[in-house]
């Protein structure tokens, strides 16, 4: 045991660390389902506010789905919002204080069901601020229902035999729509279910940062997600559904960039 | 001293700016005034009116039904408002458009045919004021300088130029108002 | 003495706003108060102090805004009318639960749907039971003269940061298009990014490395920290009940009728009480300014004083209810009212006092 022990000490030491815990997570363990691509995503986020050294600078805004207590896992000022409007409260803070950097992070259901509004005029107006949307095609927290972005046939909790189109409408690409507006300066959609995905989500998310930094408009990142439990699926058979199923309906890359709009 | 007043007539004819330079008027005075207009679909063309109080005591109801002067513009006014005067009240009408004149035998009835005193002046903007002139003239209760006063400080400033044919309008006003008829005790 | 100017009621709050060193109002059209953003943009709040203004997309959008400047610190309002207010109700309940301060002004209108857009008093039960869904109230001020509308913004600030509690302006459609005389206060300078973060620590300004992160959220998912936050709050509720109570007292002290009325209906019944007066009735006025916290215990007294009170309101009789428990059955409560924005007269109220109250029927 005691060279088991000095051998683990021995693994531990500085110089062979190539990972540390995020310093802005906070210690308290995260809620989410073994395989959910929220801890990523929060993970990624802290990460840059600690590159960009912008803790002190930065409020977040919580939605009501899954990510609900995301202030409980980073550790910067944050303020919870009521289902959908976390870009009317983004932009209240925005107004009243220019200089601080503001995000929203927000799912499908928050995000393009019950906030529409509130995400296309934050859009259209511009608001140096930045959206994070977690796009996993169903409504976590409350059980597996129907989001607007569930895809056709797919099966939720009140689509059991299928999302019937005719019925139910179209899964909505809301990040397509937002993309047309002039007020958006970056719009991207990208995924963490790999870790080469995951390197290019938080590229985009410290660009984002700083195109609020340059006042250039909103900045918009949707994060193409899985939901294991709510798919009924094990972590892995999500990640795989979500690569044959989700991203040719939401393929990846770059809506809108500051440089080619 | 507490009078109650509604001044009435179509949209456009200065009806509700009219009583704002009376209340501006009855500030520089030191009284205390109210202005309570009618609102809604009703300002788009149609009539206008407005509730006008100017009173030494602190106002209680801005809405009224009974009035101590009725400054009438128009027959739909007329035909509305000629029986709320107070009995020994007084009325005030232009006669221009009007078909029907008042009939009233308990209330003091004025004339002041501002509309075309205002033509013959050519400034048929000025109108609202030779009605106020014939008002101050007939209830002094506000003075004509702090009514002057009153549309300075009502007039936004790029109107202040057209203090002078104004004020001029208010005094025209108090020359050409013509009694009618006096209130008589009812038989 | 201030400068006096001749005002609208709506013009008024918005020019109170800036004066009071509003930091933002954010807001939606709606007659009849739609003056108080045109006068405010006419204004150009931005140039004057450095006050944010946005037309937002919809009430929603504007009190959610409201919740995301308040949780900051910030000195922000917004107004609506009732259909309006109806719309916001989710944000003030959110407000409410995240302890914010800000203030909300409604210049009601008839109800219910889209209603009448002439005056009522027919969002009283909202405005002072809470409105939306849980356990909470809203400071409620009911101005009754155009002074009045301007004197509540300030004050209304105030109490809201006082307590970290919404405030409401109870107005309606006649206090907001009427003009009167009003005394313009001094500018009040804007509070500083140090002044708010020294004032008002909770607030979302950043985390800085002396403290631990502010949190906003009306969110608690265990029950008995949830249920410990409602008896924290209702205890705010019972300070506020101890302290702030406001009311206007008209001739009462020898009264032996009572009218008790608020905002425009008082200012009707002040000149039923004048006639009744004149008549050689012993008639007496009770006017609430804060319909909550409401005078109960005032108008307890006055029931041993008096032989019988009516309560004159636009609505279908709201405030009644609240006067009659606190008179506890001791003389008889009746009311008088008219409703779908038509103003009571004050010879209706007094005669149904007389019918009702007075008696000799």
């Amino acid at each position: 045991m005691d060279e088991q022990q000095a051998k683990t000490e021995d693994i531990i030491k500085k110089e062979n660390l190539v990972f540390d815990k995020t310093k802005l997570l906070t210690d308290k363990a995260f809620h989410y389902c073994p395989g959910c691509g929220h801890g990523v995503v929060h993970r990624l986020l802290m990460e840059v506010i600690e590159e960009l050294d912008i803790q002190e600078k930065t409020i977040g805004i919580a939605p009501v789905g899954c990510s609900v207590l995301a202030y409980h896992y980073m550790d910067i000022d944050m303020q919870e919002a009521a289902h959908g409007r976390a870009p009317a409260l983004a932009t209240g803070i925005k107004r009243t204080l220019p200089e601080k950097y503001v995000f929203t992070y927000q799912g499908d259901g928050d995000l393009a069901a019950i906030g529409t509004a509130e995400t296309i005029h934050s859009c259209n107006r511009g608001e140096n601020i930045t959206i994070i949307f977690i796009n996993n095609g169903i409504y976590g927290m409350t059980g597996g229902q129907m989001a607007p972005t569930t895809l056709e046939n797919m099966k939720s909790s009140t689509t059991p035999y299928g999302r019937n189109v005719k019925q139910m409408g179209n899964p909505l690409k809301i990040t397509e729509l937002v993309a047309q507006l002039p007020g958006t300066c970056f719009v991207t959609r990208q995924a963490v279910h790999k870790p080469a995905y995951v390197r290019k989500t938080k590229k985009a998310i410290k660009k984002a940062f700083k195109y609020q930094k340059q006042e250039m408009g909103l900045s918009f990142i949707e994060i193409v997600s899985n939901c294991n439990s709510g798919w009924k699926m094990t972590p892995n058979d999500a990640n795989k559904w979500l690569e044959n199923n989700m991203l040719p309906f939401y393929p990846l890359g770059d809506l809108k960039t500051p440089e080619k709009k | 001293m507490n009078e109650e007043i509604i001044i009435a007539g179509f949209g456009g004819q200065g009806v509700l700016s009219l009583g704002k330079i009376l209340c501006y008027a009855g500030i520089v005075q030191g009284k205390e005034v109210t202005w309570m207009p009618s609102y809604g679909p009703e300002m788009r063309g149609g009539t206008a009116n407005v509730t006008v109080i100017i009173s030494d005591e602190r106002i209680s109801s801005p809405i009224l039904s009974k009035f101590d002067t009725a400054i009438i513009l128009n027959q739909q006014s007329m035909d509305k408002f000629e029986k709320d005067v107070k009995p020994g009240g007084h009325l005030i009408y232009d006669g221009n458009g009007i078909t029907r004149h008042p009939e009233r035998t308990d209330i003091n009835i004025y004339r002041v045919d501002a509309a075309a005193e205002a033509a013959r002046m050519e400034t048929n903007k000025t109108f609202n004021m030779i009605v106020l002139g014939g008002f101050l003239k007939v209830k002094p209760i506000v003075e004509l300088q702090n009514a002057v006063e009153g549309l300075k400080k009502s007039l936004p400033e790029r109107y202040q130029h057209l203090v002078p044919v104004n004020e001029k309008a208010i005094y025209r006003g108090t020359k050409i108002i013509k009694k009618i008829s006096k209130a008589r005790a009812e038989a | 003495m201030g400068e006096l100017r001749l005002m609208k009621g709506n013009e008024a709050i918005a020019e109170a706003a800036i004066r009071s060193g509003a930091d933002g109002y954010f807001g939606y059209p709606i007659t009849p108060q739609s003056e108080v953003i045109e006068h405010l943009a006419a204004q150009k709040p931005e140039e004057r102090t450095g006050m944010t203004l946005l037309q937002a997309e919809s009430e929603i959008a504007a009190i959610n805004m409201v919740y995301g400047a308040a949780g900051c610190g910030k000195k922000v309002m917004t107004s609506s009318s009732s259909p309006g207010i109806s719309l916001k109700q989710e944000g003030i309940t959110y407000i409410a639960g995240a302890e914010l301060p800000c203030l909300i002004l409604n210049v009601v209108r008839g109800g219910p749907g889209l209603g009448t857009i002439q005056p009522s008093q027919s969002d009283y039960f909202q405005s002072v039971k809470g409105g939306g869904h849980g356990d909470y109230h809203l400071i409620v001020l009911a101005p009754s003269s155009v002074q009045e509308m301007y004197d509540f913004v300030e004050l209304g600030f105030d109490l809201a940061f006082k307590y970290r509690n919404p405030t409401m302006i109870l107005s309606d459609g006649a206090i907001g298009q009427m003009m009167e005389k009003v005394e313009i206060g001094e500018q009040k300078p804007r509070l500083t990014e140090e002044q708010i973060k020294e004032k008002y620590p909770w607030a979302t300004t950043g985390k800085t490395k002396d403290r631990e992160k502010n949190v906003i959220t009306s969110l608690e998912l265990e029950p008995e920290k949830m249920e410990q936050f409602n008896r924290k709050l209702i205890e705010k509720y019972r300070k506020i009940e101890e302290n702030e109570v406001r009311y206007e007292e008209i001739q009462c002290e020898d009264a032996e009728y009572l009218m008790v009325a608020y905002g425009t209906s008082a200012r009707i019944c002040q000149k039923s009480v004048q006639i009744a007066r004149n008549e050689g009735l012993k008639v007496g006025l009770l006017r609430p300014i804060t319909l909550f916290p409401f005078p109960r215990k005032r108008i307890n007294e006055l029931a041993d004083q008096v032989k019988g009170m009516l309560s004159v309101e636009m609505s279908s009789g709201q405030m009644v209810e609240d006067v009659r428990l606190a008179v506890n059955g001791k003389v008889p409560v009746e009311y008088y009212g008219r409703m779908g924005g038509i103003v009571p007269s004050t010879e209706e109220a007094l005669k149904d006092l007389k019918q009702k109250i007075i008696g000799g029927k």
